[in-house]
């Protein structure tokens, strides 16, 4: 067992019906990295980050996390999921929402009491959302909503966290607070795996990469994959656009990622 | 029916009778226990599924009467909520081909498994108390008349005890379990992330609704269940934003219903069963309609008051426009508003009233003219329409 691998994707393959979805995958996620999952709607990042917290059913293939199952690595993976994939108008509170994120660590039937709350109230004073916390989940905005989801995550207290879109339909400045405090995960040394949509900001945010569409293109340090060539090949003729904006941003990004020491 | 009149008789006299106190009590005890799956059928958009597993239970009783040949053997619950998580089953099953859409699929299910106990009833079973019409209606009059005798002793209606029965493991299952049937129903890719199953869970709940289904439709018989089960947590979604206050307003909505239900039947000399669910429904739809921040009305004032402020923003906006230019005076007379800005005239009227009341206009010699504050005001919006 390698400690020094988060993730492990050996062969795998998710197909729903005859169509697959992700093909004959194989990617490494060293521990301690911020990494972006890349690739063109319908690429499977979602379904990739699913098939690792065993949401799918997989074709083929396997998932190891720290060399274990994910059955037996529950404790230590916190989970994001899209926005949208839960009912905002539930009955229930901020602090509430929260605090199902210590309901794995209480197990079957243990209520959570005050310990918990306390948790939730420190990771929403961590996300900027205190003064939220007996709001009803129904009147945030989606930024907020995003913030929420992060809160929950951290009380998690996991190892690796894996996030469906975190950025997704958030303004600026929540985009800036999401990006802190995913990087003072990393800097804890946590192991970060965030879906992603927005090319020009990889190189900025993050320091390690999969381009994935369908079969994975390329995966490693940014400096070293998110290259023209493995764009085209992820995003196919679209990238024609993406050439044009990556040059206006290209020299910073450059210096920034040199600065980083890759 | 000769046994209905009687309650009312009785009813007539100044005290209510022991029978009529029974039947509250076994009216109440039904409407909270349907009340508490209740909530969760309705939060997980599932409210459907409580009339597919009430019908289904049918042939599960039936069965399991053929089975032991004792029409109140406790093994006619477990035969109807194993009917019950058949018909779930089934649905999935159906809905998983993706060939047919969830609510066919329910659709397609459960007049199934019904109409195979109807068709055993009818041949097989025609001279015992299981006759089609007491399994859609029931007959909560009759309930005080069947008793628990031990050794004796009249312990009072059996239905009682039954329905209390399944009240109690309803209360356990939602406490034992109300942060995991939480996580699952808010999130369920977080709850199965998590370890909690979320397919153990909905099938728990299933359950619990078949046996409260089968305990309640002696009762109340299978259609008016659903009404119990839906309208007072669709009710009570409207009136909080806590779950654990849905779940005990649902409960108190029951029992007004069951109660109010019982009044209204001897009184309209009624089935007192669909009386109860008339109620139910008749107390959702005042607190659809009335109901503080969510019911219609709360939302056609909200309405209102927005049209009006942001009418009343054009209207300083406007005359902020107009003022110093040659045509002010002819804009902003108080008979032309409504037509320079395309509005209704009472509309107009209300907005001038609205903004004169807010201090932002004043009417002189029949013309509008912008106060300090109005003036103000309307700059600041137009400001804030360019930022946006």
């Amino acid at each position: 067992m390698n400690r020094e691998e988060a993730i492990k994707v050996e062969d795998l393959t998710v197909a729903y019906g005859e169509k697959p979805v992700l093909w004959d995958v194989d990617l490494t996620v060293p521990s301690g990295v911020l990494m972006a999952i890349i690739g063109p709607n319908g690429a499977g990042k979602t379904t990739l980050i699913k098939a690792v917290l065993n949401l799918v059913n997989t074709a083929a293939g396997r998932v190891l996390i720290y060399g274990e199952p994910y059955s037996k690595q529950r404790r230590i993976v916190g989970y994001v999921p899209q926005r949208g994939s839960v009912d905002w108008d539930f009955p229930t509170s901020v602090k509430d929402v929260v605090m199902m994120g210590r309901y794995g660590a209480l197990g079957w039937i243990r209520r959570p009491g005050k310990k918990e709350a306390d948790m939730a109230l420190a990771a929403l004073e961590k996300v900027g959302m205190s003064r939220f916390a007996e709001r009803q989940i129904s009147q945030l905005s989606g930024g907020q909503q995003q913030r929420v989801f992060l809160a929950r995550a951290l009380v998690q207290d996991a190892q690796v966290y894996l996030m469906d879109e975190p950025f997704q339909g958030v303004d600026a400045t929540t985009e800036r607070a999401i990006v802190t405090l995913l990087q003072e995960l990393r800097a804890a040394g946590k192991t970060v795996v965030v879906v992603h949509h927005d090319l020009q900001t990889v190189p900025e945010y993050f320091d390690w990469t999969a381009l994935l569409n369908v079969r994975l293109i390329a995966s490693g340090p940014v400096s070293e994959v998110f290259t023209e060539e493995n764009l085209r090949l992820t995003y196919g003729g679209r990238v024609s656009f993406l050439r044009h904006g990556e040059r206006n941003g290209a020299p910073e990004d450059e210096k920034r990622t040199g600065e980083r020491g890759f | 029916m000769r046994r209905r009149r009687g309650l009312r008789e009785r009813g007539a006299g100044d005290r209510m009778s022991a029978e009529q106190i029974e039947i509250q009590i076994i009216a109440s005890l039904v409407a909270v226990t349907c009340a508490i799956p209740g909530v969760f059928l309705v939060l997980r958009r599932m409210a459907m599924m409580s009339d597919a597993i009430s019908h289904a239970i049918l042939l599960g009783i039936v069965l399991a009467f053929f089975a032991v040949g004792d029409i109140s053997s406790p093994l006619l619950i477990i035969g109807a909520a194993l009917s019950g998580v058949l018909t779930v089953s089934l649905v999935e099953l159906l809905n998983r081909t993706k060939l047919v859409k969830e609510d066919a699929s329910i659709g397609l299910v459960f007049p199934l498994l019904f109409s195979i106990g109807v068709i055993l009833i009818s041949k097989y079973a025609y001279n015992i108390h299981l006759d089609v019409h007491a399994v859609l209606l029931g007959e909560i009059a009759f309930a005080p008349f069947d008793r628990l005798v031990i050794s004796g002793f009249d312990l009072g209606p059996k239905s009682m005890y039954v329905m209390g029965g399944i009240l109690i493991l309803n209360l356990v299952f939602i406490l034992l379990f109300y942060k995991e049937l939480k996580v699952a129903t808010f999130d369920a890719g977080l709850a199965a992330a998590l370890g909690f199953t979320p397919g153990l869970l909905h099938y728990g709940l299933m359950g619990i609704v078949s046996v409260t289904a089968v305990g309640a439709f002696d009762a109340v018989g299978s259609i008016l269940v659903v009404a119990l089960m839906i309208a007072p947590p669709a009710a009570a979604y409207l009136l909080t934003d806590r779950l654990p206050r849905m779940i005990i307003l649902s409960a108190l909505i029951g029992i007004l219903s069951a109660i109010c239900g019982f009044w209204a039947a001897i009184l309209l000399d009624a089935n007192i069963a669909g009386s109860m669910a008339s109620v139910s429904g008749l107390i959702f739809l005042v607190v659809f309609l009335l109901a503080p921040e969510r019911g219609l009305a709360a939302i056609a004032r909200r309405k209102t008051r927005q049209k009006r402020e942001f009418a009343g923003r054009m209207l300083a906006i406007h005359l902020l426009n107009h003022e110093g230019t040659p045509e002010e005076a002819r804009e902003s007379e108080v008979g032309h508003i409504e037509e320079t800005l395309r509005w209704k005239e009472g509309f107009a009227k209300s907005v001038v009233g609205y903004s004169v009341k807010r201090g932002d206009v004043l009417v002189e010699n029949g013309r509008l003219r912008l106060t300090e504050k109005g003036r103000e005001f309307a700059g600041r919006s137009v400001v804030e329409e360019f930022i946006a």
